[in-house]
């Protein structure tokens, strides 16, 4: 059994509410009448916040992490600059998540969304979709294909952008660890200049969310690569509290 | 110099944005061809145990308005309590039961439907029992962290009158928020609100 399977161990770390966004941030509209007023109750997890769905390798398709040939037609790729995003599904213990599903979508090279509600005035891609799929293996490990996404502009303030970025949605062991987060890219002029990137107020948070050219994993006359790790939230391995009684 | 805890730190949540609906359910944004199905859609099979329930509502913002870009995933025991994780160590759950849905609000009404079991009783970490509820996560454009709250049933008024988390609320008006409402043999209704009022109580988990 590995070491991050014990059974009945401790809840998970509290999140640290500092660290991530308020829910009422006014400079990104939206927020306005989406977040609650009242303080979020506490509570110690109970099974129903420490046990997650599982979702096994074989649901995967061949094709699920490589958005650049996922939606194409037959000899088709999307259209963009080649890259692949990998890194590691970490908890705050530092131990790799394996079996964490990472579900990413993304707009194309140009800025453009496949979605009906999406208005800009950017080229739809044939080739691309947008979407992509992956379980980490044993030690937390992931990786992507794709192309890089565009920025793009967005009806917030008078003349807002997003950033290039690639959204993340992270399913770990629990339901208590469930995140969905962005990816933004090392380099990127626009980074200061997103509400949404702003909602952070923490600027290390920040930084964490910002992927690092990796040249020493970049693959020679074909695709760069971003490393991108993400943590999840770390649980109590001590056997000593909160146990369940007749258990 | 004492030892150093090494610990790292969760990494921060942004929204899931307007287009959350590419990632996770891909074929209901008219994606096709990409996953065979959208994960979530179906928690059950005919050969799962337990009492059908059908659940709808709405998640609505402090105008009143439905948020028509939302998606919800809900968490639940099966009809013995049980959960379909790898970490359940009290037996062996419904093997025809995934526990776990995953549904968009629809574009045009806002409105969110589960098909799935009346979750059996789970116990809270010092032994006594929690009334059956199934745990809701919420995320949308302009909501920054997912928000977790949970679904309580209104015919089960002395489990919940007992519920360790119901019953530890200062707020004892605001415990309404979470029960749904029976709407039908087998159905309820439960809308999520925002802020105001009646604003839902939600969990820091
Ligand atoms: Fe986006």
């Amino acid at each position: 059994m590995k070491s991050n399977q014990k059974p009945n161990l401790g809840g998970y770390f509290p999140r640290d509410r500092v660290r991530h966004p308020d829910a009422y941030t006014p400079w990104y509209k939206t927020s306005v009448v989406r977040s609650p007023t009242k303080a979020l109750i506490s509570m110690n997890n109970t099974l129903s916040e420490i046990t997650g769905p599982v979702f096994g390798h074989s649901m995967l398709g061949d094709l699920d992490n490589d958005l650049m040939l996922n939606y194409a037609g037959a000899g088709e790729s999307a259209i963009g600059q080649r890259i692949i995003v990998h890194g590691r599904v970490l908890d705050e213990t530092g131990r790799g998540v394996p079996d964490c599903l990472i579900e990413v979508w993304q707009a194309n090279a140009g800025g453009r969304y496949r979605h009906a509600k999406e208005s800009y005035v950017a080229a739809l891609d044939p080739n691309f979709g947008g979407c992509g799929r992956c379980i980490t293996d044993e030690d937390g490990n992931y990786s992507f294909r794709t192309i890089k996404p565009g920025a793009y502009p967005w009806p917030n303030g008078p003349n807002d952008w997003r950033p290039a970025h690639i959204h993340f949605s992270l399913f770990g062991h629990a339901f208590a660890q469930r995140l969905i987060t962005q990816m933004y890219f090392e380099g990127d002029p626009m980074i200061p200049y997103c509400p949404i990137i702003r909602t952070i107020s923490d600027q290390d948070a920040v930084q964490d969310l910002i992927a690092p050219l990796d040249m020493a994993n970049t693959i020679p006359m074909d695709a760069r690569a971003y490393k991108f790790d993400i943590v999840l939230r770390g649980r109590r391995s001590t056997m000593f509290e909160n146990r369940m009684e007749g258990n | 110099m004492v030892q150093k805890l090494n610990l790292l730190k969760e990494s921060a949540s942004q929204t899931a944005g307007p287009y959350v609906h590419i990632g996770c359910v891909p074929n209901f944004c008219g994606i096709e061809g990409v996953y065979p199905e959208d994960l979530g859609a179906s928690m059950l099979s005919e050969k799962t145990q337990g009492e059908r329930i059908k659940i709808t509502g709405k998640v609505i913002d402090g105008t009143g308005t439905p948020l028509k870009d939302v998606m919800l995933e809900i968490w639940q025991a099966d009809h013995n309590g049980l959960y379909p994780a790898a970490n359940e160590h009290r037996g062996e759950a419904d093997p025809n039961f995934t526990g776990w849905g995953r549904c968009p609000g629809d574009y045009v009404s806002g409105e969110y439907t589960f098909n799935t079991i009346k979750p059996g009783i789970v116990p809270f970490f010092d032994g006594r029992p929690m009334a059956p509820h199934i745990t809701f996560w919420i995320v949308a454009r302009g909501i920054n962290v997912g928000l977790h709250t949970r679904m309580y049933f209104p015919e089960e008024e002395a489990a919940n009158a007992a519920d360790p988390i119901l019953t530890r609320l200062e707020h004892q008006v605001r415990v309404p928020t979470l029960i749904g409402k029976k709407t039908g043999e087998g159905e309820y209704s439960f809308d999520i609100v925002l802020q105001g009022e009646n604003e839902t109580v939600f969990f820091d988990i």
